[in-house]
């Protein structure tokens, strides 16, 4: 079974040289570290920077310089500044290669809802719905259960919507799934996790081909 | 025409009760701080702010909030604010969430005089609702409409005094689209100049879209979430 940082790490291997890449707040954002060695690779933060590098050092955090997290950061070398509808431009004009991002749930159809639990305190959307209608490549990050051992992968969301028949690829704790057909398609099991697991933790309808490796960390 | 105003109080004036207000900043990244102090100052109230997010308890729309001077906001993302939460639960505060690229564009819209636009974003949820629905390319888009607003505030690095305007890093956000959103746009900036002084090459808002601005003191530039890393040993 994967932790948060297995998750990262096997997203991190999606990664191809010359992509333009948006990360999700939580697991999403780990995936910068895990980079593969020569490869480059530009984040973009949808409140205006391209080329988003590590969190500053002690004493060079900058108020003016934050990711959409509101959390410090840096610029890369090459680096590119720019207003909240260019950058929303650049999301909805399909320019970024692949988006990252955690969901409360998932459909079989490729539905996902992760801003809003009827209820509870209700703190928005903020770039999530544009992100998801536009971009053509969308990995969910998420652990496949909750807490009490609920599947998160369901025939049908139960939560508010973000978006419609979306997301494509996901890879939680336990396995890497392909969404297609109305149907999650198992494509690697984690280090440990049997497909029995994989199907008790799974809500919707699933497809397990006759081998389905392990994934390679 | 003289669009130099000596500080906020008096930049502000014409701002009256039950006003729509745009406010720039991301966070509390490039925001007009001592616009919103001023605002406070001033009591107006049954405020429409529209902004990106709301401050939080103690800074930024927080501070309005708190003096329940907002009737409501038209926000992506109200973040962790207490004050806030209690006055939406209450039903004292209207709250209208927009996806961030939507309102951005709106905002962009509206000064640029596009009514409305078709976005894919929202479509099949409930912001969806109620709105027009049109297929382009074989995926369906909602219809959105521009949004203007009685006065706009924004904070700037630097403007001349013909209201040329340039941002720093990501304090430049949605101040750039709301200052060509409102028909009166108050800037305030770290650092006034003489026309001629910035570049014409990097003027991020031309000083068309600015009908006042003064020179901001004591920014305190708070930050939301410190984050670092480690120095190498």
């Amino acid at each position: 079974m994967l932790d948060k940082t297995g998750i990262a790490k096997r997203i991190a291997q999606e990664l191809q040289d010359g992509w333009y890449v948006n990360l999700g707040i939580g697991i999403p954002t780990l995936v910068a570290n895990y980079v593969p060695e020569g490869m480059s690779v530009e984040f973009q933060s949808e409140n205006g920077i391209l080329g988003m590098g590590p969190f500053p050092f002690e004493g060079e955090e900058d108020a003016d310089l934050i990711n959409a997290g509101k959390q410090t950061v840096t610029l890369k070398s090459g680096a590119a500044i720019f207003d909240s509808s260019m950058s929303f431009a650049m999301i909805r004009g399909k320019h970024i290669q692949l988006t990252v991002l955690g969901a409360m749930e998932v459909s079989q159809d490729g539905d996902i809802a992760n801003w809003k639990v009827p209820g509870k305190m209700v703190k928005g959307m903020g770039g999530a719905m544009d992100l998801v209608a536009s971009a053509d490549n969308i990995i969910v990050a998420m652990m496949q259960t909750d807490k009490e051992g609920n599947s998160k992968l369901l025939p049908k969301c139960s939560l508010p919507l973000t978006g419609v028949k979306c997301v494509k690829k996901i890879v939680t704790n336990l396995a890497v799934m392909e969404i297609k057909d109305g149907a999650f398609h198992l494509l690697e099991r984690a280090p440990g996790v049997s497909v029995e697991e994989i199907r008790r933790a799974t809500a919707g309808l699933l497809v397990v081909p006759g081998e389905v490796p392990e994934m390679k960390l | 025409m003289n669009k130099v105003y000596p500080n906020a109080e008096e930049a502000i004036k014409g701002i009256v009760d039950g006003m729509t207000l745009m406010v720039g900043g991301f966070g509390l990244c490039g925001i007009p701080e001592n616009s919103i102090t001023a605002l406070v100052r001033s009591g107006i109230k049954k405020l429409t702010c529209i902004s990106n997010n709301a401050g939080v308890d103690d800074f930024g729309l927080g501070l309005l909030l708190q003096n329940r001077q907002i009737k409501k906001m038209i926000s992506s993302y109200v973040g962790e604010n207490e004050e806030f939460e209690r006055q939406m639960l209450s039903g004292e505060l209207e709250v209208d969430l927009i996806p961030q690229g939507s309102l951005a564009e709106r905002c962009r819209a509206g000064g640029a005089g596009i009514p409305a636009f078709y976005t894919p974003a929202g479509y099949g949820t409930e912001i969806a609702e109620g709105k027009e629905v049109k297929v382009f390319d074989g995926k369906p888009h909602i219809l959105e409409s521009a949004m203007k607003a009685d006065f706009a505030i924004v904070k700037a690095w630097k403007g001349d005094t013909l209201g040329n305007l340039v941002f720093k890093a990501t304090a430049r956000n949605f101040n750039e689209v709301m200052a060509m959103a409102g028909k009166i746009t108050i800037a305030e900036v770290e650092e006034l100049v003489e026309p001629g002084q910035l570049d014409p090459n990097y003027i991020h808002v031309p000083g068309i879209f600015v009908q006042r601005i003064f020179q901001g003191t004591h920014y305190e530039k708070r930050i939301e979430q410190k984050t670092l890393r480690p120095k190498p040993q």
